[in-house]
């Protein structure tokens, strides 16, 4: 079975968002990057379908040459090899599952793996394109994945509750945290990646389809007021959220 | 130009965002000059569409079929996209729930669209729609537009009121679209829903913390920080955050969280937001509209007590 894992590159969740002198980026002085934490769940599934089924394991990730540590961290995890699309330029969601999927193209892969989601614009688009773009079945928000033969059942989260879902390979999935618990890179397996290949390729250029005016930070929200302390305090608190805000 | 809206529905039933994206897009139709235009997905859902009137919708085009009565990813996005190409509309929107994301960018593979997702505001300015969201966490907002002949926005629900109006009369019509068995290559075969409190991502009232009885008074959602989720309190479809679900309830009650940015991305556009924390310190209360120093476990008993007597329940 061959399998692909998208991976993304993306600021650390302690990041402290400064708007750039664009005016429409952040400011990446100090910021720090790291492997997009639901891509982390893709890795985990594709090692467990390889575990499984046996085959090839494929992590590709568009972006600069930065990317070349999340793709390091896959193949630390246990990936066999990575591709970098290497790109500097501005994508959005449909440019960067463009050239995903022309990649794919020549890949033909079984199985192809992703995050739910970046956690830096928050798109939730990439899989769901990439499979648009290949004529693949999809399925999203993924929390269980069941092969049986010719047949994979799926659970999908939804709104309070699971949607299970029927398909077949070959298949796009996109992982949501609980799928499994991803494994740590072995030391073992951290040595083993600084020799394992990363093929680059460049990708064609293409436009995004959505332009970003302006950046900036949140209203800052009026410090509220501690209304008291201990058991004391709940009759007022109820008064207010009562009267006041209307809320109850 | 036309605009058209995609109301949610399951089982039958108008999910609340179905009318919060009716009720927006009217509005952004009727300053765009643009004509209005609703689609309901589903099976035997005629019924249900007349309703839509009293949320501002005019024409309401039902697509049905036995085997659209549970989702599936591809014939629910061949249906948009016909019914999009049809109408020749400029403008969908879908709310941005778990429907709508994973129906959204299948749609706009099709129709070669842009998609403003998750949008907070959505706003026409010098006759083009420029929308607000959130990235980084909500750490940052972005205005976007979409330059793309077909625009898709999904909007964040909760956060766009639907209120009903004295509606007029809206006219419901059929339309056919052609499945193959090729569009349910990704079928829903069940649907298991938790019974009991509303889903974090719907609910007007969230508690978090480890928080049940207060929850039960309030009709309200649990929801849950990582930390309590790691540790195998709850599950993990309760948490929120980074993470985990980002919500927009009217109350937000934070029970012991002490307010890590991963957690306030999930939870910092709530209207009212109430911390309980025993330290006075706790970064939540920057964000607390009220917020009461004490240890939860003597608080929250007294809290439960005290709005059962107001809500009279
Ligand atoms: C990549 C990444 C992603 C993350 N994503 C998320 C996410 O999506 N959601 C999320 O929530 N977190 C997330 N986190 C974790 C986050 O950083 C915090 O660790 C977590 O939110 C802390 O949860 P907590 O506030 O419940 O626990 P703690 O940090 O342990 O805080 C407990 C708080 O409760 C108070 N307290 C304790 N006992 C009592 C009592 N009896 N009465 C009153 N107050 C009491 C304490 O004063 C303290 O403020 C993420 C972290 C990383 C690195
Ligand atoms: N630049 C990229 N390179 C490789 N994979 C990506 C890239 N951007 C997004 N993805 C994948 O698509 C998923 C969803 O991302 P998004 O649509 O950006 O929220 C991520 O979790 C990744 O698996």
């Amino acid at each position: 079975m061959k399998i692909v894992v998208c991976v993304n590159h993306v600021p650390d969740t302690e990041t402290r968002v400064k708007v750039a002198s664009d005016g429409r980026t952040i400011d990446p002085a100090g910021v720090n990057y790291m492997l997009n934490p639901y891509d982390e769940f893709a890795i985990e599934a594709a090692l467990q379908l390889k575990e499984k089924f046996g085959g090839e394991t494929i992590a590709l990730s568009l972006g600069t040459d930065t990317h070349k540590e999340t793709l390091r961290k896959s193949l630390a995890m246990g990936i066999d090899k990575a591709i970098l699309l290497k790109d500097n330029s501005v994508r959005d969601s449909y440019s960067v599952a463009t050239a995903i999927a022309e990649e794919l193209r020549t890949q033909s892969a079984d199985c192809i793996l992703f995050g739910k989601q970046s956690i830096d614009y928050y798109n939730e688009q990439v899989p769901g394109l990439v499979a648009e773009f290949l004529g693949l079945p999809s399925v999203s928000v993924v929390v269980k994945i069941e092969p049986r033969d010719g047949t994979v059942i799926c659970e999908r989260e939804i709104e309070g509750g699971h949607e299970v879902v029927e398909t077949k390979f070959p298949l796009v999935i996109a992982a949501q945290k609980g799928l499994n618990e991803p494994r740590y890179p072995s030391l073992k397996g951290i040595m083993s990646a600084k020799s394992k290949p990363i093929e680059e390729r460049i990708p064609k250029p293409v436009p995004p389809k959505v332009e970003t005016l302006a950046m900036h930070k949140p209203p800052p929200k009026q410090p509220g007021k501690i209304v008291g302390t201990g058991a004391a305090a709940v009759p007022e608190l109820v008064r207010l959220l009562h009267e006041e805000a209307k809320v109850i | 130009m036309k605009l058209l809206a995609f109301a949610e529905q399951r089982e039958g039933k108008f999910k609340k965002a179905a009318y919060e994206v009716t009720q927006a897009g009217r509005r952004l139709a009727d300053q765009l000059g643009a004509e209005f235009v609703t689609l309901v997905v589903g099976h035997d859902v005629a019924g249900i569409a007349q309703s839509l009137g009293g949320f501002g919708a005019q024409r309401v085009i039902t697509v049905q079929d036995a085997r659209l009565r549970l989702y599936s990813t591809r014939a629910y996005a061949k249906i948009v996209a016909e019914v999009a190409k049809r109408e020749a509309a400029g403008v969908i929107l879908f709310p941005a729930s778990q429907m709508g994301k994973d129906l959204s960018p299948r749609v706009a593979g099709k129709l070669e669209a842009g998609i403003a997702a998750d949008c907070i505001a959505i706003k026409v300015d010098n006759g083009e729609i420029v929308a607000t969201r959130p990235v980084y966490a909500g750490k940052a907002l972005i205005d976007v537009r979409v330059t793309s002949t077909t625009k898709i926005f999904t909007l964040r629900p909760n956060v766009f009121t639907a209120t009903p109006t004295n509606g007029a009369a809206v006219s419901a019509e059929t339309f056919t679209v052609e499945l193959q068995d090729a569009d349910f290559d990704a079928r829903v075969t069940q649907v298991k829903i938790a019974e009991g409190r509303p889903d974090v991502t719907e609910a007007s009232i969230i508690v978090s913390g480890v928080i049940e009885k207060l929850a039960d008074v309030l009709g309200a959602a649990v929801g849950a920080s990582r930390a309590v989720v790691d540790a195998g309190w709850r599950p993990h479809d309760e948490q929120v955050g980074q993470t985990g679900k980002t919500v927009s309830p009217t109350l937000y009650i934070a029970c012991g969280i002490s307010g890590a940015v991963q957690h306030l991305a999930g939870m910092s556009s709530s209207k009212y937001i109430v911390a309980i924390n025993k330290d006075k310190d706790a970064p939540i209360f920057q964000v607390a509209d009220y917020g009461v120093v004490g240890d939860v476990f003597e608080i929250l008993p007294a809290l439960t007590n005290e709005l059962k007597r107001v809500l009279g329940k």
